[in-house]
């Protein structure tokens, strides 16, 4: 099973450096990357904020993976994918996008905030898209502050078992 | 009760957490085979079926139980305690049903704190009449002493979160003849001796590998409640628009629900190819939309009914996640 690699320190340890906002980005390689590619050939300037995950296609990204980023510390997840229309696969960014309502009523139901999740599409021409996209995500997310969903499951005990109290000798 | 080991019977244990107790419903299920399995292991302690009190389990030697069958999610300290009491005295610990293995029904409450849990429960529901606004403490003083009561956690937790499992056996409750299957395993060393978290009693493969249903790559037009339509026979229910988690969840059940009109409900958790069971049915669900624009999805995704509660029904605990912030 793919798996999102992000941040392995302790929770405590990250805690005591200053908090930058962390966001995952799936991209698609034919436009989404080249996109990106391109803000960078051209020296836009953006955020160092975004770490890009690149994939063949957006719709072959698995819901699961956004979870994942999550759950393993990211404060925001980006996808990018082609324009509808563009899509080297023809149809690839069409279950993207039908997917992507379903997505954003369960992480709001889980109380995950709009902003820290981001669906657009950029074509690979679209470099400047890019870097606007990735400044405007950073500042929400630097707004509402960390997600920190690593430190919140170690403080609720999950996985790591609980401080054992007796409850007494029957 | 079995004194020693000298009959060269298993030494059987099953415990009742954090569970509705159709997990002990389902054992007996088995049927007349109970008397084979009699035959073969004495039972040492199930607070359920015989009269065993902890204190009994506590006196037992490190590894006096062959094999510990755990049902319910862990939600509370008693819970936990016995959980690692019953690790220490079991050579092979069994996560038995879906609450032990995922979480279960239960772990739905990781959707809301416990604070918000404890309101409802002793204060805001409509049928409550609370007015000294009493909440239960886990230390009560009375004239014999204080009276403890066991801590509950601000989340439900999987046996695994808990203490090493040896194997998983899922389901809800987990089907008789599954468990027969698994018990043979088990006494026949079928499967290896200990193990870390192997599945047993179930395959690897997804729910619409054991559905008769025919699929005919027609696309959904609108989502249904079960209640609201009579489902025609022989076609995949997913595609008449109820949300049936097949695709996304564990065989072994048989496909009983689906057999029966019912879709699927995803009670034996995810199938080998996900950890995240909701997901997976996220990404199905969306390739098979009738929508060419989002707007058409949203308007689609809107008629599902609490899609949290439907995906994650029985596997709240286990998910990426974990619950809601």
């Amino acid at each position: 099973m793919a798996s999102v690699q992000t941040h392995t320190t302790a929770p405590a340890a990250t805690a005591a450096k200053a908090w930058e906002p962390r966001i995952i980005g799936f991209l698609c390689y034919w436009c989404s990357y080249t996109g990106a590619d391109m803000a960078g050939t051209a020296r836009m300037k953006y955020p160092a904020n975004v770490d890009i995950i690149k994939f063949m296609c957006s719709g072959r990204m698995d819901p699961e993976l956004i979870m994942q980023a999550y759950a393993k510390g990211a404060d925001a997840v980006m996808v990018l994918g082609c324009h509808i229309g563009d899509c080297h696969y023809m149809v690839g960014n069409h279950k993207t996008m039908a997917r992507m309502p379903l997505i954003r009523r369960v992480l709001g139901d889980l109380g995950i905030e709009p902003e820290r999740f981001r669906h657009e599409w950029v074509s690979a021409a679209e470099g400047a898209k890019f870097a606007e996209l990735v400044a405007e995500v950073t500042e929400q997310v630097r707004k509402l502050g960390p997600l920190n969903w690593p430190q919140k499951m170690h403080d609720s005990g999950v996985g790591h078992g609980m401080d054992l109290k007796p409850w007494g000798e029957v | 009760m079995s004194e020693g080991n000298g009959n060269g019977k298993k030494k059987v244990a099953m415990f009742w957490a954090a569970s509705c107790g159709g997990c002990d419903i389902s054992l007996l299920e088995i049927g007349a085979r109970v008397l084979e399995l009699i035959k073969i292991a004495d039972v040492v302690f199930w607070p359920c079926a015989a009269d065993f009190k902890y204190e009994d389990v506590r006196n037992y030697p490190d590894g006096y139980i062959d094999y510990c069958f755990y049902n319910g999610a862990v939600r509370n300290s008693e819970q936990e305690e016995v959980a690692r009491l019953l690790r220490q005295k079991s050579k092979t610990l069994i996560a038995y049903g879906e609450c032990a293995v995922d979480g279960g029904i239960p772990s739905l409450a990781n959707l809301a704190t416990k604070a918000e849990i404890f309101d409802r429960s002793y204060h805001s529901s409509p049928s409550t009449v609370n007015p000294q606004h009493t909440e239960p403490q886990e230390i009560t003083p009375s004239p014999y002493g204080d009276l403890e009561i066991p801590r509950m956690y601000e989340r439900v937790l999987r046996l695994s979160d808990i203490v090493p499992v040896d194997y998983l056996l899922p389901g809800c409750p987990p089907q008789a003849d599954r468990v027969w299957e698994a018990i043979l395993a088990l006494a026949t060393a079928a499967v290896p001796e200990r193990n870390d978290m192997v599945k047993v009693g179930c395959t690897d493969k997804s729910v619409c590998d054991e559905c008769p249903r025919e699929k005919k790559l027609i696309k959904i037009k609108e989502f249904k409640r079960p209640h609201m339509v009579r489902p025609e026979p022989e076609w995949c229910l997913l595609e008449q628009g109820l949300i049936c988690m097949g695709p996304a969840t564990r065989s072994g059940c048989g496909a009983l629900c689906v057999k029966a009109d019912m879709p699927c409900r995803g009670c034996y958790g995810s199938s080998g190819t996900t950890e995240d069971q909701g997901t997976a049915m996220i990404g199905t669900i969306g390739s098979l939309l009738d929508a060419t624009t989002e707007e058409e999805a949203h308007r689609l995704i809107d008629e599902i009914v609490d899609p949290l509660g439907t995906l994650y029904r029985f596997t709240m605990a286990s998910s990426y996640l974990k619950g809601a912030k």
